[in-house]
Formats: structure tokens, C-alpha cells, sequence
């Protein structure tokens, strides 16, 4: 079963040629959406069987390496096209193509009327097959390859409507954002080969161990090159700004690629990189600290936005903050449990949104919602759902045990403490109160008067229902593969992880305080509820005023444009180069060739303007050529 | 012999493209394609053949060799040798010319024959230098290409076309002069030191002079090498003449002609003149990094589409710079790499530049937009190749380029980290590019036909190259690796005597016997 791990990234890539080679011919929507849906349905059940193989009678090291063909091999650098399934990449994969798989289905019904069908699946299915490649690849230079074609499909997908020139500049913004990380990246890895002399991970790792102290300078600056690229990729600090304009991608490609997988290939980055982390333990608070920050910012940005997918991005940013946390303590099982929960929940989120967006003609603008609820139960019961794991909901909730897990091991990790577990928990706290913002905004209340001409709204067909209530049993139950000591004490997720990645380093606490601090998070995401309850529903007038005052208006502005980034990149990067590409544009060295031309023709014309044809002319150049000519003999 | 016959096979082969245009331009056309088809695809045999066999990877003598006295009494003669190195760029050469034919098809529509003869002409004399082992004739073969490409370029060019051509043939030809006084230079030493006057190439190899000597000389041909490049500030030339030649002269301009200075570098520059060559590395890198910088800001500003193009040629020839300066065997594989890479890429992108052009009569950015609705193949095929460009991985560019700054990066860190930064501004300009041709609204209303089959075809070829330089380039590698390590060896041949394993009894004998020559791969 193992060795037909190949077939799993094989496959969506497969299918993205066969659509690529089809599009423009007269084939069916119908057999448009097998090969788009049917290749990651097959890798999905591949991922099964193997996952329930790799599980139960483990391989020789928990680790299992197929080599397909040698890339390239010059002067001792050799890397391969291979794939490593360990624990780390089997959690990985399985989420990925189930959750995609959901997605793909989703999209089958949800692009239904939409022209660029056939193109749609085939970017859908390249991102889903890079994705795999990014995740299984046995060598830093393979990842570098899946990382660069996720960050390629993200671009294709965000100016998938490509008539709307915002949508591009959208795109594009993406792409050369993550990219400015890769370069960063890029170089990390020239780093490590010229100091190992190796890319394939698990033999850089080993030496990296064996050579580098820790603290080593090298080991430091590796880690840190690294980073570029993990918080390019997944919208952290300070190249977070890409994030919220991909929203100008369709609601699915949100879900799956800006919410549920791609984005998080920073976090798997630094897990699978753990051992040369551990070496630099000062990049490795940073990534804490980055964690922290974001956290907290995408949080306060997320409570004033109107457009309900932008706060699910800024969401985002907050949760692959809380990620971040979890990796800077050294909490990796912690990062990789809220990573499942998150992808399934947040996916859900984006995709009950969808529904949302699609039913309203692509209006975005949660304050012309409202009273969804009797409208569109399905989706305001999944949505529910996803809300209340997304704000971690005490015991009932998916979301609740991931974010648990990370506060619990910030808290009492040696490297952790209580500054950064409150900046978790002030986290917490805006969590819940921008997510049933939301909710209270979108499917409570009165509807406004642009859903009410739009009413009544059509149900979801089964293919867009199936996905959304299988995420939403998931964000329920997905919890239950790890159980903290507090309730049940069956971690089995990160027994299974552990097999790939160390424990945390937990100093001694007694189970009595994880039990309080587990109650005390627990009161926080429901007092945030209750505040959201208070301000967006009971008196709606509190949150207006609020942003009248002067401070409330001047958070307003700045929260909701993100914290001003963009103002910065934009004055200090954009418009110098683009003042730089102007004033050059006719290339200031070709008009220097251009004087050499222009003096050239200026000496001839003199010269040949003492051509006159007049006699007495020459006449007296030739007497006063020789009268100077005399009288040089003369005088020297 | 067979070397010989290559050459003129393709100078035949044009002539008879001339001749036969007077009855049927078709047939010229035909013709034409034959000639480089034909021995493209001899060629392709002849390396596949020598890939499974041992020859190419081990102990490597020139694949095919021929030393026949052209002027005795000068020291001059018709020596040409094919190894790995040239046998890669004679394929890019064939492979570029046949798709440059067939891109030509409907564009060139008066002179059909002189067009196509002055094609193949060029293509001899590309073969010449890839295969001359006499500096005599290499310098022939490379003053012979700049007269067919002045035609090309003045008669079937667009709108500014003479004064293009006219600065490139002057750009051209001063630094080929200065080649020449550098070839003379060398052939005098060498004459006065071992009293054998000869432009031999092998012979010249491993001649003894002054520092200061080597310096002036070796600059004569670095200049030269370093305006075709083109080298920045060298590059002024490059723009004018790739925007205002037509598809065909582009192609064969950024495809080929800018790979002949690669290879200059690399199989004479650096063997000839190795100590100079160490001396000015620093700073030919350095120019490297600037180039690859500050072209790719202008290709950024550009607005026309060609212009666009070519200047992402300089920024792309500064990692072939780093790469042959960098000079270990990862960034020379790499540069090699590129070079081909580059010329598939930049071919494909001209190519479509061209049928954009044929369609819409304007390579004006502005006037395009939104042209996917209605060329979806023709934008799938410049997506890719505007990635290939960028550096995605997966495609020949990226190889390349990566293997050059894990070269680079081993001699000279900040280097490649600046130059790594090009990354960065390739990704602006090749999204800028594709964004403003396909995507947005089509405010001009433009409805043209897609890509027809024979246009297909040759993006289907050139994207099948790309792909494979991209995801198995080890062929490749293994072809020019022999070359490599020989030149290298060459090259560090006082660095290798000091550390090498090799006792001093042994090394007093090789230099008996082959004085300076002692690890050259070819037959003494």
C-alpha cells in the first residue's frame, strides 16, 4: 500500500493536465467535475488506505521514503524527486486531500454558472497536487518547488475572475509578497548546503544536530532565513498584508487555500524543521513573539470589518498566529492539532459564507445581511457550528481542545509563560467577539432591505450541503483525537505525532492549574459571546457610538485598514521603485552611447563646414597651417 | 569531416532556400525548415547515442574532431572539435532555428528566399563558433554572423529598424575588433616564446606571459564577450535591436547570439586567460549583480512588449555572468543551464510577442488587455513561459539559476544574495507582463483568432523543452559536465598543483610531455 504513495500527488496533477488539455474542447460540465473532484477524491481514499497502513503497522522508524528520479546531481548536490511519509507528513496529507476533497465537491455546485469551469478545477487540482508535493517532498529543494506552485495556484486562483483588474492587482500582490519570504527562504537554503552540504531534511537535520552547537550563529541565521519564507506563506508579521485582498479570490479557493492548507505551510515549514529551530532557540522566540503579535492584531482588525470574508481572513491570520505561539514554545503537536481543527472549521466558515456571498449576488457587506437565520438554516446551523469552534466554546467544540492544548503548553512550557499565554487568551477574547459579530450581524436580526429584494433564497444542493455538514460534525468531534489529562487524558494525535516530533518541554504544573486556566479560558470565549450579544445585537447603538468618539474612530481606521501596512509598504516600497522605473524608463547609460553618437555627427558637421569650396579659404588654412607649423619648429 | 559538412549543410541549405524562392516561396520556406530540421534531429540522434555510452561522462576526447590547414603559412586552420559543451548549444542552435523559421511563416511576406538564406547563414556561423578550435576562425565565424543579422534586422525589422541595426552592428563590431587585437596579441607571444606561430587553440592554451599582459589581452575578449552579452553598461545596444528586429531576428538574437558570449566565456576567456580572469572575477560579478538588478527595473517600466522582453535578457545574462565568474562546477552547470533555458524561454516569449503582433499590430501594453477571453491558449502558453521566467520551479530557468547561486553562493555570499534578490523583481515584471496582456478588461474590444496548429506546435515543442530542462535536466548536466570539469581543472591548474594528490615526480612528467596541458581533456 505504501509504495502507492506517489499516486497521491499524482493524481490531482493529473488531473489538472487532463483539464488543461480540455479546456476550449465541447467536453460536459458533467465529466468537467469528475476529473476536478474525482482526482482528489481518489487521492483522498489513497491517503486513507495508506494512512491506516502507515498507522498500524508502522515501517521500520516510523518513516517511509520512496524515490521516484534523481532532480540532478552535480559536484555533490544531488537532490531527489522523493517523498517522505512520516507522522508530521501523514496528519498533513490526510487533511489536505479530505478537506480539500470536501472543497472540490463544494465547487462542483458552487461554480456551476461560471464560464472558466474547466480552468477553475485545473488550477484547483495543480494547487491541491503542489500542496502534497510541498508536504511529502524529502528535500528542502522539492518543497521549495511545491511551496513556489501553491504560491503560483494561490495567484492563478485570487485573479481567477480576471476581468476585474483589483482582483490582478490582488493576485499579484500575493505572489510578490509570499515571494519577497521564498527569497528570503531561497537563500537559507544555499545557506545549508554550502555549511551541510545536504538538502535532504532528515540528513540536514542529523547534522545540523551534530555540527552546529546550540546557539550556533549559523543555525541562528539559517532559522531565521527560514522564517522569511514561513511568514511570507502564512500571513504573519510583517508579510501579513497579502491575506485579506486574496479574499478577491471565489469563497472556495478562500476556504481551501487561504484558510485550510496553503497558509499553513509556514507551520509545517518550522515543524518539520524543528531540530534546526531547536538549535537557534533565540528565531525560535521570535516565532513565539511573531505568533503573539499577530495574533493580537489580526484580531482587533477582524472586530471592524464589513465584509464578512475579510474577517475571516484577518481570522485566519489570528489562528496561524496562535500556531506560531504554540511552535515558539516549542508546543509542535499543540501547532499541528489547532492546524486540523482550524482547517476544519475555518474552512467551513468560508464555505457557509460562500453559500452566503453566492445567494446575495456577490455581496459581501455583512451589514446588508441580517436575519439569515430562517432563510438558510442549513447554513446558519453550520456556521454555528464553525463560530462556535472558531471562539473555542467550552467542551463542545473542536476548537476548544486545539487552542486549549496550545494555552495550556504556552503557560507551562519552559520557554513559554505568562506574558505570552495572556497575549493567547486577550486572543481568545477578541476571538469570540469578532466571530459572533458575525454571526449576530449575518443571521440574526432584522434582514435588511437588499436580502429581502433578493429573498427568497434557494437552498444549497446536496453538493454544498455534504461538505458543510461533514466539516461541521467534524469541528464538533474533531477534538476527540486528543484529550487533554484535565478530560479523559487520550491524547491520541500527538502520541502519533510524537513519533516524528519531541514533547514539548512542560516544566511541573499540577492538574489543578490546567484545570483552572481551562476554566478561565473557557469563561473568556463565552464572555466573549456575551459581548458580542450585547453590542451587535441587544443594543446595536453601543458599537456605533463607540466608533464616533474621537480615539473609538481613530482604532476604527486604524484596525480596519489592517494597522496601516499597507500605507507603509506602499511609501517606502511601491512608490520609490515605481518613481525609480519612471524616471529611467528610457535608460540613463544608452543616452550616454547617445552623446558619443550625437559629438560624433557634431565634429563632422564642423569639419565638413570647412569644406566652402572657396578658394581664398584654403588659401588661408594653408598659410595658417604653415605659419603655425613654422613656428613651432621655430619656438622648440 | 562531419563537422564540416554540418556547417555547410545549413549554408547549402540556405542557399537553395534563395534559389528556389524564385519559382515557389513555399518551397523556400520548405526548404528552409528541412535543412535545420533535418539536422536537428541527426543532431538529437547523435546525443542520444552518446549519452548511454561512456565517452561523454568519462575521460572525454572531442565527440567528433577535424584539423584540416586552411592557411599553413599563418598557423591558421579549419580545426573544429564537438564536445558536450558545443554539442548542447548546436542543439539549442537547430532547435531555435527551426522554430524561428516556423514562426516566421506568414510574418515575413517579401525577400522570402533572402530572409530565409540569411536565417541559415547565421546558423552556420553560430555552428563555427560553437565548434572552432582555432582562434582564427572563430573570429571568422563570429564577424560572419553580425552581416546576415544586419539584414535581418534592417530589412524585415519594424518601424526604427536601420537605426537599430546600426547600433548593433557598430556595438558589435568595435568590441569584435578589440577580440581581434587580443587574438593577434596572443598569437605573437605565443609565437616569440615557443617560435610556433599558430592560432590553435589547444596550442595557445596554457601560453606563459606577463600578468600585465594577460590583463590587456584577456580584456580585448572580455570586452567583446562582455557587449554580446551583454555585460551591463554594455548593453545598450540589445534593447533596440531585439524590439525592432522581426520575430525570427529576436529569437536568434536573444536565443543564440547572447549564448555565443556565454560560450566565449566560458571555452575561451577563462581557459586562455585564467590568472586575469581570477583577477577581474570580483568585478565581473559585481556587474553581474548590477545587470540583473537594474535591467530587471527596466523591464518593469516597459511598455513595449519586446522591449519588455529584452531587457529581461540582460537581467537574466547576469546570473550566466555570476555563474561563469563564480566558477566552480555548480554555477558553471548552472550557467549552461540557463543559457539554455534562456533561450527556449525568451525564443517563446518573442515568438508570442510576435503573433500578438500579427494579430493586433501593436506591441504597445497599453492598447492590450483582457486578451484571455478571446487567445486562451495563446495566454496559457505565456503564463508559462512568463514563470519559466521568473524563476518557478519546475522549469529549465529555475535549475539553472539556483545551481548558479549555490555556486555563487560558496565563493561569494553577498553576491548571490543580491543576485538572488532578481527573484523578486522577475516575479514583478513577469506577472506585470501577463496581467496587462491577458487580464483586465478588454477596453480595446480586440477579437483575434487563437493560436492556430503550426503556432501550437511550436509552443507545444518549446514548452516540452522547458518542462524537461525543469524536472530532469540530468541529461543535460552529464552532457557539459565533462567540458566543465576539463576547463575547470584547466583553469585552476596552479591551485591544483599546490593541494593536489599528484607527486611532484608525476607532475614533472606531464609537464614534460604536455607543457601546461597536463590535465586537458583533449588529445595532445
Amino acid at each position: 500500500m505504501l509504495a502507492l504513495l506517489w499516486l497521491v500527488p499524482a493524481f490531482p496533477l493529473f488531473g489538472f493536465l487532463v483539464l488543461t488539455l480540455l479546456s476550449g474542447s465541447e467536453t460536459s460540465r458533467r465529466t468537467e467535475a469528475l476529473i476536478g473532484v474525482g482526482s482528489v477524491g481518489i487521492s483522498a481514499l489513497l491517503t486513507m488506505l495508506i494512512g491506516i497502513q502507515f498507522v498500524f503497522s508502522p515501517p521500520a522508524g516510523h518513516e517511509y521514503v520512496q524515490i521516484l528520479w534523481t532532480w540532478m546531481d552535480v559536484a555533490g548536490f544531488s537532490p531527489r524527486i522523493a517523498f517522505h511519509l512520516d507522522d508530521l507528513s501523514l496528519v498533513m496529507i490526510s487533511v489536505v486531500t479530505f478537506v480539500g476533497f470536501l472543497i472540490h465537491l463544494y465547487s462542483a455546485e458552487f461554480m456551476r454558472n461560471d464560464e472558466g469551469y474547466p480552468r477553475f478545477f485545473a488550477y484547483m487540482n495543480l494547487f491541491v497536487g503542489s500542496m502534497l508535493v510541498l508536504l511529502l517532498a524529502d528535500n528542502l529543494l522539492l518543497l521549495y518547488l511545491g511551496w513556489e506552485a501553491v504560491g503560483l495556484c494561490s495567484f492563478l486562483l485570487i485573479g481567477y475572475w480576471y476581468q476585474d483588474p483589483a482582483n490582478g492587482r490582488a493576485a499579484r500582490k500575493a505572489f510578490i509578497v509570499t515571494r519577497v519570504g521564498d527569497t528570503a527562504m531561497a537563500i537559507g537554503l544555499f545557506l545549508l548546503f554550502d555549511n551541510l552540504g545536504t538538502l535532504e531534511i532528515q540528513e540536514l537535520m542529523g547534522r545540523a544536530a551534530q555540527l552546529w552547537p546550540i546557539g550556533s550563529s549559523l543555525a541562528v541565521a539559517a532559522a531565521a532565513l527560514l522564517l522569511g519564507g514561513a511568514v511570507g506563506k502564512s500571513a504573519q508579521l510583517p508579510l501579513q498584508i497579502w491575506l485579506p485582498d486574496a479574499m478577491a479570490g471565489p469563497s472556495p479557493v478562500s476556504a481551501l487555500i487561504h484558510a485550510a492548507t496553503m497558509v499553513t505551510a509556514g507551520v509545517y515549514l518550522i515543524a518539520r524543521m524543528h531540530v534546526l529551530y531547536s538549535l537557534a532557540p533565540v528565531i525560535l522566540s521570535i516565532v513565539a513573539i511573531i505568533g503573539a503579535i499577530t495574533l493580537l492584531m489580526a484580531g482587533f482588525s477582524a472586530l471592524v470589518q464589513r465584509d464578512i470574508k475579510r474577517v475571516l481572513a484577518y481570522s485566519t491570520m489570528s489562528q496561524i498566529g496562535y500556531m506560531f505561539l504554540a511552535l515558539g514554545v516549542g508546543a509542535w503537536s499543540a501547532a499541528i492539532f489547532h492546524f486540523m481543527t482550524h482547517a476544519f472549521f475555518k474552512a467551513l466558515l468560508f464555505l457557509g459564507a460562500g453559500v452566503v456571498i453566492l445567494r446575495l449576488d456577490h455581496e459581501h457587506d455583512m451589514f446588508k445581511m441580517g436575519g439569515l437565520r430562517k432563510q438558510m438554516p442549513i447554513v446558519f446551523w453550520t456556521f454555528l457550528i464553525g463560530a462556535a469552534s472558531l471562539s473555542a466554546l467550552p467542551l463542545i467544540t473542536a476548537g476548544f481542545y486545539s487552542k486549549d492544548k496550545i494555552l495550556w503548553e504556552v503557560w507551562s512550557s519552559t520557554t513559554g509563560g505568562v506574558w505570552l499565554w495572556a497575549a493567547g487568551l486577550a486572543g481568545a477574547l477578541l476571538t469570540s467577539v469578532y466571530t459572533f459579530r458575525m454571526v449576530f450581524l449575518t443571521f440574526f436580526g432584522e434582514p435588511h432591505a437588499y436580502v429581502k429584494e433578493k429573498s427568497p433564497l434557494k437552498a444549497p444542493g446536496w453538493r454544498m450541503s455534504v461538505p458543510l455538514v461533514t466539516l461541521a460534525v467534524l469541528s464538533i468531534v474533531g477534538g476527540v483525537v486528543d484529550l487533554p489529562e484535565t478530560l479523559g487524558n487520550l491524547p491520541l494525535l500527538s502520541d502519533l505525532l510524537h513519533n516524528t516530533l519531541p514533547r514539548a518541554m512542560l516544566a511541573a504544573q499540577s492538574i489543578s492549574t490546567e484545570l483552572i486556566l481551562q476554566i478561565v479560558a473557557a469563561l473568556v470565549s463565552l464572555t466573549g459571546v456575551l459581548i458580542a450579544y450585547v453590542a451587535f445585537l441587544a443594543r446595536r447603538s453601543t458599537a456605533a457610538r463607540l466608533t464616533k468618539t474621537p480615539v473609538g474612530a481613530a482604532l476604527h481606521r486604524l484596525w480596519f485598514s489592517g494597522w496601516g501596512f499597507d500605507w507603509l509598504d506602499n511609501e517606502f516600497i511601491v512608490q520609490p521603485f515605481l518613481w525609480l522605473a519612471r524616471k529611467d524608463k528610457n535608460d540613463f547609460i544608452d543616452k550616454l552611447f547617445q552623446e558619443v553618437a550625437v559629438l560624433n555627427v557634431r565634429m563632422a558637421n564642423m569639419l565638413a563646414a570647412t569644406q566652402t569650396g572657396r578658394l581664398k579659404d584654403y588659401l588661408l588654412g594653408i598659410v595658417v597651417g604653415a605659419v603655425t607649423i613654422i613656428a613651432l619648429v621655430v619656438l622648440l | 569531416m562531419i563537422l564540416i559538412y554540418l556547417i555547410l549543410w545549413l549554408f547549402l541549405g540556405g542557399l537553395l532556400a534563395w534559389l528556389v524562392s524564385r519559382w515557389s516561396t513555399v518551397w523556400s520556406r520548405r526548404v528552409a525548415l528541412f535543412t535545420a530540421g533535418a539536422q536537428l534531429l541527426y543532431l538529437l540522434g547523435i546525443w542520444l547515442m552518446n549519452l548511454s555510452r561512456p565517452n561523454l561522462a568519462s575521460s572525454g576526447a572531442w565527440l567528433m574532431e577535424v584539423d584540416l590547414a586552411w592557411i599553413p603559412q599563418l598557423g591558421i586552420h579549419i580545426h573544429l572539435g564537438m564536445d558536450g559543451l558545443s554539442l548542447l548549444l548546436i542543439l539549442l542552435t537547430d532547435f531555435l532555428g527551426v522554430m524561428a523559421i516556423a514562426a516566421s511563416w506568414k510574418e515575413i511576406q517579401y525577400k522570402i528566399g533572402f530572409f530565409h538564406f540569411n536565417l541559415l547563414w547565421i546558423l552556420a556561423a553560430l555552428l563555427g563558433v560553437f565548434l572552432a578550435l582555432d582562434l582564427f576562425l572563430f573570429y571568422f565565424f563570429w564577424e560572419i554572423m553580425l552581416l546576415p543579422l544586419y539584414f535581418l534586422i534592417g530589412i524585415w525589422g519594424h518601424e526604427n529598424r536601420l537605426y537599430a541595426a546600426r547600433k548593433f552592428f557598430i556595438f558589435t563590431q568595435l568590441g569584435g575588433l578589440l577580440m581581434l587585437v587580443s587574438i593577434l596579441g596572443l598569437y605573437f607571444v605565443h609565437g616569440q616564446n615557443t617560435g610556433v606561430y599558430t592560432f590553435d587553440y589547444l596550442q595557445l592554451l596554457g601560453t606563459s606571459m606577463a600578468p600585465s599582459t594577460g590583463m590587456l589581452l584577456m580584456l580585448g575578449f572580455f570586452i567583446a564577450f562582455a557587449v554580446k552579452m551583454p555585460i551591463v553598461p554594455l548593453h545598450t545596444w540589445l534593447p533596440d535591436a531585439h524590439t525592432e528586429a522581426p520575430t525570427a531576428g529576436s529569437v536568434i538574437l536573444a536565443g543564440l547570439i547572447l549564448k555565443a558570449a556565454g560560450y566565449g566565456f566560458i571555452r575561451i576567456l577563462l581557459p586562455l586567460f585564467p590568472d586575469a580572469a581570477q583577477q577581474v572575477a570580483p568585478v565581473a560579478m559585481a556587474l553581474g549583480v548590477a545587470g540583473i538588478l537594474y535591467a530587471a527595473v527596466l523591464a518593469f517600466a516597459q511598455t513595449d512588449l519586446k522591449r519588455l522582453v529584452a531587457y529581461t535578457s540582460v537581467s537574466h545574462m547576469g546570473f550566466v555572468v555570476i555563474g561563469i565568474f563564480a566558477h566552480n562546477q555548480l554555477a558553471l552547470q548552472g550557467a549552461i543551464v540557463i543559457m539554455l533555458a534562456h533561450g527556449v524561454t525568451t525564443g517563446a516569449l518573442f515568438i508570442l510577442a510576435g503573433a500578438l503582433y500579427e494579430r493586433v499590430h501593436t506591441r504597445d501594453l497599453n492598447q492590450l488587455g483582457g486578451l484571455w477571453s478571446t487567445v486562451p491558449r495563446m495566454g496559457r502558453v505565456g503564463l508559462l513561459f512568463a514563470l519559466a521566467s521568473l524563476g518557478l520551479p519546475g522549469l529549465g530557468n529555475f535549475v539553472g539559476e539556483f545551481l548558479v547561486l549555490l555556486g555563487t553562493y560558496k565563493v561569494n555570499a553577498p553576491v548571490a544574495v543580491f543576485a538572488t534578490l532578481g527573484f523578486i523583481v522577475a516575479t514583478v515584471y513577469s506577472l506585470w507582463m501577463v496581467q496587462r496582456i491577458f487580464t483586465g478588461p478588454n477596453l480595446a474590444g480586440w477579437q483575434i483568432p487563437d493560436f492556430d496548429r503550426r503556432e501550437l506546435a511550436i509552443a507545444t515543442l518549446m514548452i516540452l523543452v522547458i518542462l524537461g530542462l525543469g524536472l530532469y535536466p540530468q541529461p543535460v548536466l552529464s552532457t557539459s559536465q565533462q567540458t566543465i570539469q576539463s576547463i575547470q581543472q584547466l583553469t585552476t591548474r596552479e591551485f591544483h598543483f599546490l593541494s593536489d594528490h599528484l607527486d611532484h615526480q608525476g607532475r614533472a612528467a606531464i609537464e614534460r610531455v604536455a607543457p601546461g596541458r597536463d590535465l586537458w581533456i583533449g588529445p595532445a
